[in-house]
């Protein structure tokens, strides 16, 4: 982690409507990695998450403003193709939303937007990916029935399939495991911390036992505020705010 | 206290059981009047022939020209307010969800939907002379299309407003664009909802009678070319019952059931439809 920063956060402000969601916030995101973003409820995570892809600015009455520079180059410049931006990073929701076709289609349906699928490859694509999210095995005999006929957790494998299938730069997971049983849980964390040694990874999380587990690095928000970010080691055994003390000892959040 | 409350719960669930009552009695008041007076008048001819000499007097014939007429009247409306409901919904959820013109049109819609039939009939009349047209298929299709578009954009917007945003949201996450999500992910998710508008659409189109009586006119003949006259069932059943001959009353109930027939089939058509389309409907 020593490289320049994979994705640099500048003064980015965030208001829904006279409310004012993120404060100013500045922060660098390494290469390759796990970042977690932690933070109680409502403390603007899945809106700093939300601005990187540029999700933000899909809902009504959003107004952003500050940089946040991808290799460099700022998203949010005039002349940017959104649809690029959002190519390049991946996001894998709270809740797994398969979209409303078959297991297989749902693989492709990146690759096909974006011209990666021809008719002699969609099937090698499909099979790549499912196996890349652990799913392949359960599914490659039902590979035409609809996606929404699959376990949560199966759904949030083939959520992920889907998100790497259009081969993104930068994951991000906003609580990816909030709606799942332990177990499945287990193998998303597991799917994670594979994906990490090639591409970064932004994890949203309220549970803090999971940073734990998962984070190289992590990004401590309160009330909208950037509390504290650093190596993981740091921010859990040496905080260097009061906040983020009280925070992981459970006092405050 | 308590017993108050008891009571009050008893006396709204009576209110609710009287309710259902007076909604299923008359629906079957009216079948049953239309099955008790329609059926015995009934019978093949009447659905394969056209009128004869003195049919209205109750001598021969059948009512196939409004049969048919009305079928390719409400089917045209639908086919052409269709195109332009689709668009208009499409623009309302995937554009304009909360803005001033959604809300606007919206409301224009409502409007447009509480209008009479007879007032479509007479500004499809007025569009029809501006267009050097006389009564005629061309003309009843304008009209009742004018009459099911605010129904089907309507109902076409309800149908694409339940579709979670969070569907929408996992589409653009993927690189797609606006049009691209509309079109593979909210339609197909909003699919049967979608149907369901057209049909409601087809079936008010089918059974309107003030909007047709101007603008599509009433022939003995089948239909045959956009530009004449066509006949339709509401209308027939209307002329049938204006005569004083008790047979020829009878056949205007017959020619009712036909239409509720009509409709029926393809009510049940369009439910086994939107069964196998929404197969990978995300619920």
């Amino acid at each position: 982690m020593d490289e320049r920063p994979h994705i640099e956060i500048q003064n980015l402000s965030v208001w829904y409507g006279e409310q004012r969601a993120l404060k100013d916030i500045s922060v660098a995101f390494p290469a390759r990695g796990i970042t977690a973003v932690i933070g109680p409820s409502g403390c603007g995570k899945t809106t700093l998450l939300k601005s990187i892809n540029r999700l933000l600015e899909t809902s009504d009455n959003v107004r952003i403003s500050g940089r946040i520079l991808l290799d460099g180059a700022d998203i949010y410049a005039p002349g940017v193709d959104v649809t690029e931006i959002r190519t390049r990073v991946g996001l894998l929701a709270s809740k797994p939303f398969p979209l409303p076709m078959s297991i297989y289609d749902n693989v492709l349906y990146g690759p096909r937007i974006h011209g990666l699928c021809r008719r002699d490859n969609a099937d090698a694509i499909v099979e790549r990916y499912l196996r890349a999210a652990d799913l392949w095995e359960e599914v490659r005999e039902r590979l035409q029935t609809p996606a929404h006929a699959l376990s949560t957790g199966q759904q949030q494998r083939l959520c992920l399939a889907r998100a790497l299938a259009v081969e993104p730069e930068v994951l991000l997971c906003d609580e990816p495991t909030a709606a799942l049983d332990p177990i499945s849980a287990q193998r998303i964390e597991d799917l994670l911390r594979g994906l990490k040694r090639h591409m970064t990874i932004v994890l949203v999380t309220h549970i803090l036992r999971q940073a734990r587990r998962l984070a190289d690095y992590v990004v401590f928000l309160w009330l909208g505020e950037l509390v504290e970010a650093g190596p993981a080691e740091q921010v859990f055994n040496n905080p260097l705010s009061e906040r983020t003390r009280a925070y992981l000892m459970g006092d405050i959040g | 206290m308590k017993k108050l409350r008891h009571l009050e719960e008893h006396v709204f669930r009576f209110l609710m059981w009287l309710s259902l009552l007076v909604v299923l009695g008359s629906l079957m008041l009216i079948l049953g009047t239309m099955l008790w007076r329609g059926l015995p008048s009934l019978s093949l001819t009447m659905l394969t022939q056209i009128p004869k000499g003195g049919y209205y007097l109750g001598e021969e014939g059948g009512i196939l020209n409004a049969i048919v007429g009305s079928l390719c009247l409400a089917s045209g409306a639908t086919a052409f307010a269709w195109l332009f409901s689709l668009p208009v919904a499409i623009y309302l959820h995937g554009y304009a969800s909360r803005s001033r013109t959604a809300h606007l049109i919206r409301l224009a819609m409502d409007v447009l939907w509480g209008v009479p039939s007879i007032v479509y009939g007479a500004f499809g009349f007025i569009i029809m002379l501006w267009l050097g047209l006389r009564a005629s298929l061309l003309g009843g299709i304008i009209a009742l299309a004018c009459l099911e578009l605010p129904i089907m954009v309507r109902g076409m917007d309800e149908a694409l407003g339940t579709v979670p945003p969070a569907l929408r949201e996992a589409s653009y996450a993927l690189g797609a664009t606006r049009f691209e999500t509309t079109i593979k992910v909210l339609l197909r998710q909003a699919v049967a909802g979608l149907l369901t508008a057209v049909l409601l659409a087809f079936g008010r189109g089918i059974g309107d009678a003030a909007s047709v009586l101007f603008t599509a006119g009433y022939t003995d003949r089948l239909p045959d070319s956009l530009f004449r006259p066509v006949a339709s069932l509401p209308l027939a059943v209307f002329f049938q019952l204006a005569t004083p001959f008790p047979a020829v009353q009878q056949r205007a109930y017959a020619a009712g059931l036909v239409l509720t027939v009509i409709v029926l089939a393809v009510s049940v058509m369009a439910r086994w439809l939107s069964r196998h389309l929404t197969r990978h409907v995300v619920r």
